[in-house]
């Protein structure tokens, strides 16, 4: 695989960084009562301690202690016993505290590592360096007013994961597939809803340039990124512009970037003046976090199985490939919803590839197509699992199921009734398509005649003109071979 | 460790004061002799001595994860010298 990209003098490698910060799904936020609900009226799910007034003490959430060590197991972390709430201090306006409350040093949960899956079979690991708890700021309106922002504090004080990577990435599309892989973790532990859109899961990405072999350069930081594309577009223009840089014989400063979605450009986002002096320190105003075994080993019982262990278990059970396999497993709705399909007839364990391909090709486009989800399609897994029985059993061909998908689809009705009503059984009787075929030889001597002076192609009028006749009802095979048979004795 | 002048204005930006000269002045004297009577620790020897994280032996209290449902838009923006529509209404931040 050559992940490097041509420059003027010579190939430039890109070395990539993620910070994913996850919304903790909870109820509460981390440090106060408040409720965490997202879209609700401005500054309606404010306590006072969120709201920083004097005096107020923040009490923390136990349910996200613990999602947060669910969610570093389901990422092969170590999971410390011991870690500390830190102050980083900044000044902004929808951050009432004036700190942040954050894990600096000693951090919730320490190394792990991620597994993405490429489509050659191929697969690498990405090395996790830290997960670590932390507050969300309040949300900035910048662009209502000319001269004024507008601060809505309901985001601030929720609960977040953010996930640091190491450097391990070296390519924009990996970018995507570790992001996409963190949030099917995120999703089957249940820690996270990992909507990008409402921002419960967005990134910081670290990039810098090199030539392949060389100590790793500067890099800049870009913020804030929530959507898949956006992270891609991003370190595309980002590693453009380095290298640029670097072959005009400049050099790169470091820096925070800001990306414009709508030009796909990033901008320096604060000159280096005001560069970040955060001051962190324990804040007195917590103890310690202090997580026993006993803990930290009923938190593990509790996980329920994640992708990898599926995917493994799906290329055991049912033969499929690891590209396939890591397909279905991506998002939790997809996995369960193969398991009720493969489950709905014992006949369909052996066509296990059959059942990806419908769910994944034919399923997934018609959904698109309709801007519907998974979760909500019309055809149920019970129903998808009766329509491939049919193919299986060549009862109906995989051309007409396409059609009978579709209908089930828009009219609710199972692939039975839509058989049955249609009259669309395949036709497997083999006199019935002899005579389809010698129907279409007598209509068509011209036809014949060139097909049998050598030329092979016509082969495919005849079996078209055929199943026109049977309107697309004979079972391909069979009138394929008894075509064969049939223009051959004229020879 | 010594407070110059650059230090005192470092700091005084990052907390946002506004310190006039002779302010700095009192501060820069203020500051180096607290850090003087910390660093008088240094005289203790702590050769296999534990450190200490927390002089309190208690542990950090946890709640369970039950929000509040009450809406706090009008207490909150009480006291805030500008809003609009539930918004906190503030100088503009970016250019």
């Amino acid at each position: 695989m050559n992940n490097l990209i041509k420059g003027e003098k010579h190939d430039w490698e890109m070395v990539i960084g993620l910070e994913i910060h996850a919304q903790v799904k909870s109820n509460s936020k981390l440090f106060s009562s408040s409720s965490t609900k997202f879209g609700s009226s401005p500054n309606s799910q404010v306590s006072l301690v969120d709201a920083a007034m004097p005096g107020m003490l923040p009490v923390i959430n136990k349910y996200c202690v613990e999602q947060a060590v669910k969610t570093g197991v389901g990422l092969n972390a170590k999971i410390n016993n011991y870690s500390v709430f830190d102050r980083k201090n900044y000044f902004y306006a929808d951050l009432p505290q004036g700190y942040q409350i954050s894990q600096y040093k000693y951090p919730i949960v320490g190394e792990g590592k991620v597994t993405i899956d490429f489509k050659d079979g191929t697969s690498k690991d990405i090395r996790i360096v830290r997960l670590h708890l932390e507050q969300d700021a309040g949300k900035s309106l910048h662009d209502q007013n000319p001269s004024k922002t507008y601060v809505d504090l309901n985001r601030s004080g929720v609960a977040l994961m953010e996930i640091v990577s190491e450097p391990d990435i070296r390519t924009p599309d990996e970018a995507g597939m570790y992001i996409s892989k963190i949030r099917s973790i995120l999703m089957y532990l249940d820690t996270c809803d990992g909507n990008m859109q409402e921002g419960s899961l967005r990134a910081d990405v670290n990039i810098s340039v090199r030539k392949p072999g060389d100590e790793y350069g500067t890099r800049c930081e870009i913020k804030n990124l929530n959507s898949i594309k956006f992270i891609k577009q991003a370190i595309n223009y980002e590693a453009k512009r380095q290298i640029e840089i670097l072959e005009s014989g400049g050099s790169i400063e470091q820096n925070t970037m800001l990306f414009n979605t709508s030009t796909g450009k990033t901008r320096p986002m604060r000159n280096k003046e005001e560069a970040h002096d955060y001051r962190y320190f324990p804040d007195p105003d917590l103890l310690p976090l202090e997580i026993s075994r006993e803990e930290i080993g009923k938190i593990k019982s509790s996980i329920p199985e994640l992708p990898d262990e599926l995917k493994n278990k799906f290329i055991e059970t049912y033969k499929l490939s690891n590209y396939d396999a890591s397909v279905l497993t991506a998002e939790k709705q997809t996995s369960d919803y193969f398991n009720e399909t493969i489950n709905s007839d014992p006949e369909l364990k052996n066509h296990a590839k059959i059942v990806v391909n419908w769910i994944t090709s034919e399923l997934f486009s018609l959904l698109n197509k309709n801007n519907q989800d998974l979760n909500n399609s019309p055809v149920s897994p019970e129903n998808l699992g009766q329509l491939i029985k049919l193919i299986s059993t060549n009862e109906i061909s995989g051309k007409i199921a396409k059609d009978v998908l579709e209908d089930m689809f828009s009219s609710g009705k199972t692939a039975r009734q839509i058989v049955d009503e249609k009259g669309l059984q395949q036709v497997t009787d083999q006199g019935e398509i002899a005579k389809v075929i010698d129907e279409v030889i007598a209509e068509n001597p011209k036809m014949v005649e060139q097909f049998l002076a050598g030329k092979d192609k016509l082969l495919g009028f005849f079996v078209g003109q055929a199943m026109k006749l049977t309107k697309g009802k004979a079972n391909p095979k069979m009138l394929n071979d008894i075509l064969k048979q049939k223009l051959n004795k004229k020879n | 460790m010594k407070i110059d002048k650059n230090t005192i204005n470092k700091i005084a930006r990052l907390s946002r004061i506004k310190l006039d000269d002779k302010e700095s002045e009192d501060y820069i004297k203020d500051l180096n002799s607290i850090l003087d009577w910390v660093e008088q620790l240094n005289e203790v020897n702590t050769e296999n001595v534990e450190p200490l994280s927390n002089i309190s032996s208690s542990i950090l209290p946890k709640r369970e994860d039950v929000s509040n449902d009450t809406n706090s838009s009008e207490e909150i923006l009480e006291n805030a010298p500008d809003k609009l529509e539930g918004f906190f209404a503030v100088p503009k931040v970016v250019e």
